[in-house]
């Protein structure tokens, strides 16, 4: 594979998807270290938010220590170069949240929906172009249908004013000729002027070799998370795709040894559970489940003495998408009565 | 045969269909026009084969007669942009409205919970909220009837099919209209509202979660009951309206889990969100007709404009 010379521009996801992870619970003080931090190892685009997107603060997905507020404005004040982003699911956030994000000085809106539904997705697409932000539609869980329809989806956000849009892997269930496969459809259906990116979880172990893939094919961002730090067995571990890259020549523009510094120094100590393929994330991958759902799981298998795994495999038997958290219990409470445990 | 209300439905299409079959069931309501604005809508030629009267011109179409064909109660099953317009309308001819769009410029109305006070208040335009809040506002108001709520959270989940491009294009109308109505019909302090849509094949059943939080600890069996009394309301109905688990204590939460299966008039049964919204039409019509052929309520007389 010969990716030399070809300009990325990594996203980081620890400050967001990381929020998964630790159950919305980062404080002010550890977002503005590890935002500096990323800022100083020349990350150019750091996403802060509930791990559910804008409004995601519920019972459903978990209350977070702070507001997405207090949580931008914190960010925002204290980084140099680095653009802060936020991520938005219509049917959880509204218009109202995008509004008070781009006040606080978020410059890139990613909006995100179900693989099959962008059409939920015009009225905030169209007024995060609008207000002139860095707008990105953000096509979830692309593993569960072809190339062809995600090209259809992509194609509605495009209409609706979105500058790039982004094949999000979001059970990391995807192989690599899968990614090269979206990747490159995407890339020949699209406006050359739009951006692609593609977002992993490392739950098959496949973040750094599938964003390589897709650099290949035609990604230009391409989503990761210091230390991996995100749902299910985290995202592409950035320090680790950086170093890579540094070898395969390509241009990213992030200084390695600061971001490993970051990793190792910042991030890795606020982890609640090493990030790591184990028995429940590797199932999320193999299952094709929303890597959110991890945690849920294992609380609910906790809770009601049944296992977390077959927990998973249900939820992906079901096909269920992004944001179906709520199902997680009572399908637990479902397989306890039905083995006679309550 | 007893004597009925006779009523106008507004918006052939699936909505509006599937009411126009439920209200040919109904001993209160005689449906006697359907409005459209599309001559060759299917739904329009449907309700002509059913006897009713049709006009492709929408409400002004229907004006001139409506009040010698005795309409005294319209359903408006078309846009929240039209909405306004179609009540003004219809009320100065001597309707009551009953709203099924999103627009919401009359007060909300959850028939097991709040239809007497809508009764009332004699309102002249009454806001069935949104399929979301229907199947969900009754189960916040079982537990804010026990003890004081301070925070009432609804997670509809839908089948992709079952929700048409209007709701889509506005999404944030669902999120805002269904939390503002957990927290003035539901009986919470703060609401929330989510919505998921999925495109499973075979689509699946609506299913609802409703999260409370209490002020203080929940009374397991006052609730238990509570919700078992509402869930029993509800199936009046809609007999598909069930408890699949819960009430669950969690410390001060409560969570109900329902699913919601339609009776398969014209929509599919999956389609319960869709369902709810009709029955939840034809229910209030129905309460509002009893009062009428009980000479209990008259529209109050509006102002020409």
């Amino acid at each position: 594979m010969d990716l030399r010379g070809k300009k990325v521009v990594l996203h980081d996801m620890c400050l967001r998807d990381g929020m998964h992870a630790k159950q919305h619970q980062i404080s002010l003080e550890q977002m503005m270290s590890i935002a500096k931090g990323l800022d100083e190892a020349g990350m150019p685009l750091i996403e802060v938010t509930h791990g559910d997107g804008l409004g995601g603060s519920s019972v459903n997905y978990g209350f977070p220590a702070h507001s997405d507020e207090e949580y931008l404005k914190a960010v925002v004040g204290v980084v140099k170069n680095a653009k802060i982003s936020a991520l938005l699911l219509p049917g959880i956030g509204t218009v109202d949240h995008l509004k008070m994000a781009a006040d606080l000085g978020v410059t890139t809106i990613r909006v995100a929906t179900h693989c099959t539904e962008a059409d939920v997705s015009e009225q905030h697409i169209g007024m995060a172009a609008q207000m002139g932000l860095d707008t990105v539609g953000f096509l979830m869980m692309t593993h569960m249908i072809e190339a062809e329809q995600i090209v259809e989806q992509a194609k509605l956000m495009e209409s609706y004013g979105a500058n790039c849009i982004y094949c999000t892997d979001s059970a990391g269930y995807l192989l690599p000729d899968q990614v090269k496969e979206r990747i490159a459809l995407l890339r020949r259906e699209l406006k050359p002027e739009t951006e692609l990116g593609f977002h992993a979880h490392h739950n098959l172990s496949l973040g750094v070799m599938n964003s390589l893939v897709a650099v290949e094919a035609g990604a230009n961002r391409i989503d990761g998370s210091v230390a991996g730090l995100g749902a299910g067995a985290g995202n592409t571990p950035l320090e680790v795709l950086v170093a890579v890259m540094d070898r395969m020549e390509v241009n990213h523009g992030i200084d390695l040894y600061k971001i490993m510094d970051v990793a190792e120094d910042l991030v890795t100590p606020i982890m609640d559970n090493p990030i790591r393929i184990d028995r429940d994330s590797l199932t999320l991958g193999y299952a094709g489940v929303y890597s959110s759902f991890l945690l849920f799981a294992k609380r609910a298998a906790a809770k009601y003495g049944v296992s977390s795994r077959d927990i998973l495999v249900e939820l992906g038997r079901r096909r269920t998408v992004g944001g179906q958290e709520d199902m997680i219990e009572d399908l637990a409470l479902d397989m306890a009565k039905a083995r006679g445990l309550i | 045969m007893a004597e009925k209300i006779k009523a106008a439905i507004i918006g052939p299409g699936n909505i509006g269909t599937d009411l126009l079959m439920k209200a040919l069931r109904s001993e209160l309501i005689e449906p006697v026009w359907m409005v459209g604005v599309d001559p060759d809508s299917p739904g329009l030629s449907r309700a002509k084969e059913m006897g009713l009267k049709v006009t492709a011109d929408g409400v002004d179409g229907m004006l001139a007669t409506m009040k010698a064909d005795g309409v005294q109660i319209c359903f408006d099953a078309t846009s929240a942009y039209v909405h306004a317009e179609n009540s003004r309308k219809v009320n100065e001819q001597g309707a009551l409205m009953i709203d099924l769009t999103p627009a919401a410029i009359g007060p909300y109305c959850v028939p097991p919970v709040n239809l007497k006070d809508a009764l009332a208040a004699g309102s002249t335009n009454v806001n069935m909220v949104t399929c979301g809040g229907q199947a969900t506002i009754p189960m916040v108001a079982a537990v804010s009837r026990v003890q004081s709520v301070s925070y009432g959270e609804i997670v509809a989940t839908v089948s992709s099919k079952s929700v048409g491009p209007g709701t889509r294009k506005n999404i944030d109308e669902f999120t805002r209209t269904t939390a503002g109505a957990v927290e003035k019909v539901g009986g919470a302090r703060k609401g929330k509202a989510i919505i998921v849509i999925n495109p499973a094949e075979p689509p699946l059943i609506m299913r609802d979660t409703i999260h409370c939080l209490t002020d203080e600890t929940p009374d397991q069996d006052a609730i238990r009951k509570s919700v078992d009394d509402m869930v029993a309301e509800v199936q009046k109905y809609v007999p598909g309206y069930r408890l699949k688990n819960g009430p669950v204590f969690d410390g001060n939460r409560v969570s109900m889990f329902m699913e919601v299966e339609g009776l398969g008039d014209f929509l599919p049964k999956y389609a319960g969100n869709l369902d709810i919204m009709t029955a939840a039409g034809l229910r209030t019509a129905e309460m509002f007709a009893e009062e009428m052929l009980a000479g209990r309520f008259t529209l109050p007389t509006i102002a020409s404009v």
